[in-house]
């Protein structure tokens, strides 16, 4: 790998990992997510999804007061009484998440004998898991990770042979996904996130582990001390990357290269046809990646390869390098990865490079545009169905939309 | 610890946000994790700014805290110093950096910069969002007067008169994230020329560090937000001897109120009465023949302390609606909104639970909510028709168009405003009503549209007023079930009253221990609570 590797640091404009929450909730809908944290916590929460909430959103704040600041012990009791209230008036919940947050973190609110004993006063009702969340700890897409990393322990053990595919799907893309596996030969196929977050997948020495988010690195050790083996490949996005995906299952299973050929071929042709148009708006554009969600990479990846972007620098939280070897291998040479953040210089250099497009965070996407530059939200690509060969037009659009939202503009204004 | 769902109110520091990024040359350097810059969206998306708020945050992490975060805090202040070259400079914690004790305020007044320095001290802990932000801006003001000489006893509001010139006052309170302010001041402004009234310092909203300091000389100070400017407009007359203006002027009666208050601590003459009349339509439009079915409409308020006041008064007396629920989440407003709230032979309700809201509107069962988007969407789940009149601020809150609440234009809109959702939900019932009348074509309504229907035989909707007197729900007793025919006779009811009358005819029915719910019952019921 050639890849430009750098490093920065400084003041970082990332969510924090409580964000996941407002993906995974919609996940798991038997789930429910109570930060325990501050009016911070609430509200961010409430900030980044969507802005306005749900009829009956499946996640909450346990909002610390002073009184819990003063007396540790009694935030464990306050603590146990939320959740019993919680519990009592949504009878419906099968999984509680406790998320831990910075100020919980900060006073040592052990979470995790919370967890111990609510599991216990529960009897098998519901179950009480815990993670941390906490802006101290992680960023934004590292939530996930917590949260399924804290699953793993309570996977049931099994050496049956399986495909695991790990990391949030959108469920139409995962059923599309498993009736593709199915015609390759993979007959038993897992999610983790499962839909429902009792119906927990088994895990052991014949489990093959796809990861479909690049984000996962507590969750993926994990899984390994279980006895599962990650097959390395790029992420499932666009249509290059969705195939070598899918392949690395392919060749786990030994599945014959004509099979593979006869089931992928014509996906492949038909993305390529789904993404000429793009590709004819994208070609030869110059984007800038700063860094959010952990796809920067993947993304940056297929938009060079796939749309013909000139990538300018592709930044990102934090760089597992084990996790993101097959995607730093296929970045043309010399390709800026910046790890970490300092957000002024990187808006410094975006706006000597005058990109023409950018991927950034929500608090950040209005100014630049204000300056005259296309922007797209990270947080968008977390959300949207952009797994897998069939989506890869879908994902390229995501890219050339704005650039053709600017275009129509412009041109309006000549009129 | 609460259990909390959805909150109105950010923590203080979002308010102290407010203040920064509404004037000109502030930066705040905010001591905080990472996760709290999702506050930026706020202002770049949610109020559709075109830059970001003026905050730099340290954004320490865990490996940071075994080491100096003091050192990582100096060198946040120093780089924000020397990139954005501000006239003052806020500093200040959020929840996590105040359990962590680094007193960032302390240290960036340590280190000898060239430049006013105002240290924030706002308990995560125990205050909110609009506490947070009157502290700040109370700060802000007097960190920067208080060099100034002052001698209180000396400032006299009709000076105006011998130095011969016109009279001259600051706008206080209005500010980024607040409910229409950028409107209202341009409002406001207006109003005031009419009166030959100068203004000399709007703040926060788009004043700088030398406007700060020209606040002393304005005659008299009008405090448009309470919420937000109370504690600095009462330090100023305490300091400098400033009166403030006491009545915020929301509807055609506090807009006439609040002219004939400042024309009073400016020594001017009294305005001519009929000026709301003149200059307004709210008067007319509610007067006309075509506001009639509006008459004791029944609606339920609840929002910040400002804008329920003045929505209470305007319902009441500028509409000729009843009041059958008022409350807000701003618990720093809940004495006057207790008063107002008895005044109307109410309890108010004080709470930031929006559970709690819903259920008291739930109970009250009004024909019209004016609330937040949090009630927007508790009356939509009870099918209420409702119009929002406070923050929590959404995108949708802050329209294109010119839009404000106060003053004679202010007034309008809300004319408008509130009365649209109540006709929206007339008319819908109206093209359910005739839906197969072959001469209905939907969307051409005349505006009389209304009286069609009513005339048709229907139980008029504003017939339901008189049904008040709700008996708590005495749910678990009697099983009761409605007749197709009882079921068809409710569904002629206005989807907007539908829930009451439901819930009504429910009531009697299980005080005369009926079982069953069919028309007959509902008459029954309906000539019961009319009585
Ligand atoms: S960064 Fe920490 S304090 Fe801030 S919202 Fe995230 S978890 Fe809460
Ligand atoms: S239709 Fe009526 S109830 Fe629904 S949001 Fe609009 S105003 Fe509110």
């Amino acid at each position: 790998m050639s890849a430009n590797l750098l490093k920065e640091s400084g003041p970082r404009e990332v969510f924090c990992g409580l964000t996941s929450i407002v993906w995974l909730h919609r996940r798991m809908p038997d789930a429910f997510f109570l930060v325990v944290g501050s009016r911070t916590c609430a509200h961010l929460i409430q900030s980044a999804a969507g802005v306005m909430i749900f009829a009956e959103p499946r996640f909450g704040t346990a909002i610390l007061s002073e009184r819990d600041l003063a007396g540790l012990a009694d935030a464990h009791d306050e603590l146990k009484r939320v959740v019993r209230d919680l519990l009592a008036r949504r009878p419906e919940i099968r999984t509680l998440f406790l998320v831990g947050s910075c100020p919980s973190e900060v006073i040592k609110l052990d979470l995790a004998r919370a967890s111990e004993q609510l599991n216990q006063e529960m009897e098998g009702r519901v179950r009480v898991v815990n993670y941390s969340g906490s802006g101290i700890e992680t960023t934004f897409t590292q939530g996930e990770d917590g949260a399924l990393s804290a699953l793993v322990p309570m996977l049931p053990t099994s050496t049956e042979r399986q495909l695991l595919l790990v990391g949030t799907l959108a469920d139409a893309v995962e059923d599309r996904l498993i009736t593709l596996f199915k015609r390759l030969g993979i007959d038993t196929v897992r999610s983790l996130p499962p839909r429902q977050s009792t119906d927990l997948p088994p895990v052991g020495p014949g489990t093959k582990v796809l990861l479909c988010q690049p984000f996962l690195s507590d969750t993926t050790r994990r899984l390994r001390d279980r006895g599962a083996e990650i097959l390395p490949a790029p992420y499932p996005l666009g249509a290059e990357g969705s195939r070598l995906w899918m392949e690395a299952a392919a060749q786990a299973w030994d599945i014959n290269a004509a099979q593979i050929r006869a089931t992928l071929d014509p996906l492949m042709e038909r993305a390529r046809l789904a993404l000429e148009p793009h590709r004819q708006k994208l070609a030869g554009k110059r984007i800038f990646l700063l860094p959010e969600s952990q796809l920067e990479l993947p993304l940056a990846r297929f938009l060079q390869r796939e749309c013909g972007m000139d990538l300018v620098e592709v930044g990102t939280p934090y760089l597992n390098r084990d996790l993101m070897r097959s995607e730093l291998e296929l970045l043309p040479d010399g390709t800026r990865v910046m790890e970490g953040q300092h957000v002024e210089q990187q808006l410094d250099r975006v706006r000597d490079a005058r990109p023409d497009l950018v991927v950034c965070g929500m608090g950040l996407a209005n100014p630049l545009e204000a300056e005259g530059i296309a922007t797209k939200w990270s947080i968008e690509l977390v959300f949207s169905p952009i797994h897998g060969i069939d989506q890869a037009g879908e994902l390229a659009e995501l890219f050339s939309r704005p650039l053709h939202r600017h275009q129509l503009l412009a041109a309006g204004r000549q009129c | 610890m609460d259990l909390t769902l959805w909150t109105y109110e950010g923590p203080p520091h979002v308010g102290a946000m407010r203040i920064a990024a509404s004037m000109k040359g502030v930066h705040y350097v905010l001591h905080a994790p990472q996760g709290d810059t999702y506050a930026d969206l706020l202002f770049t998306m949610i109020e559709r700014r075109g830059q970001r708020p003026p905050v730099t945050y340290t954004t320490f992490q865990a490996r940071d805290l075994g080491g100096d975060t003091a050192e990582l805090v100096k060198r946040h202040v120093r780089e924000a110093v020397e990139r954005f070259e501000p006239d003052a400079l806020l500093v200040g914690e959020s929840c996590t950096a105040e359990l962590i004790q680094d007193q960032p305020g302390a240290l960036a007044c340590g280190m000898g910069l060239n430049l006013p320095v105002v240290t924030l001290e706002l308990p995560a802990y125990s205050k909110k969002e609009n506490w947070g932000a009157a502290e700040t801006l109370y700060q802000l003001v007097r960190g920067l007067l208080k060099q100034q000489p002052a001698n209180p006893g000396a400032h006299n509001p009709t000076a105006w008169k011998e130095e011969q010139r016109r009279p001259r006052v600051n706008l206080l309170g209005p500010s980024l994230l607040g409910f229409r302010c950028r409107d209202d001041v341009l409002e406001v402004r207006k109003l005031l020329d009419r009166h030959g009234i100068e203004v000399a310092v709007v703040m926060p909203l788009d004043a700088s560090v030398a406007d700060v300091m020209r606040l002393p000389d304005a005659d008299v100070n009008v405090c448009l937000y309470p919420e937000i400017a109370e504690s600095s407009c009462s330090w100023l007359e305490r300091t400098f001897g400033q009166p403030f203006t006491r009545t915020v002027p929301i509807g055609v009666g506090a807009t006439t109120d609040f002219l004939a208050e400042l024309r009073a601590l400016l020594g001017m003459e009294p305005p001519a009465s009929d000026e709301g009349a003149q200059q307004s339509r709210l008067p007319w439009y509610s007067e006309s023949v075509d506001s009639t079915y509006l008459t004791g409409k029944r609606v339920f308020i609840f929002g910040d302390g400002t804008h329920v006041l003045a929505a209470a008064r305007i319902a009441r007396r500028e509409l000729g609606f009843e009041v059958v629920g008022l409350g807000t989440y701003s618990r720093e407003m809940a004495r006057p909104v207790r008063a107002k709230a008895k005044e109307l032979g109410l309890e108010a309700l004080i709470s930031d639970d929006y559970l709690a809201v819903e259920a008291a509107m739930a109970e009250a069962a009004p024909e019209l909510v004016l609330g937040t988007q949090m009630e927007r969407h508790s009356a939509k789940r009870l099918g209420i028709p409702c119009a929002v009149i406070s923050t929590p601020m959404h995108v949708q809150d802050v329209p294109a168009r010119y839009s404000p609440q106060m003053g004679w234009e202010g007034a309008n809109v809300i004319f408008d405003t509130w009365v649209h959702p109540l006709m929206m939900g007339l008319e819908e019932h109206l093209i359910g009503m005739f839906r197969h009348d072959f001469e209905f074509v939907d969307g051409h309504q005349s505006h009389l549209g209304h009286l069609g229907g009513l005339q048709s035989g229907q139980p008029e909707p504003n017939a339901a007023p008189a049904m008040t007197a709700v008996a708590g729900d005495v749910s678990g007793e009697t099983t009761l079930t409605w007749t197709a025919d009882g079921e068809a006779e409710l569904k002629k009811i206005p989807f907007f009253v539908r829930g009451k009358v439901r819930r009504n005819t429910e009531t009697y029915a299980r005080e005369q221990g009926r079982g069953q719910i069919d028309s007959e019952t509902l008459y029954d019921a309906k000539a019961h609570f009319s009585a």
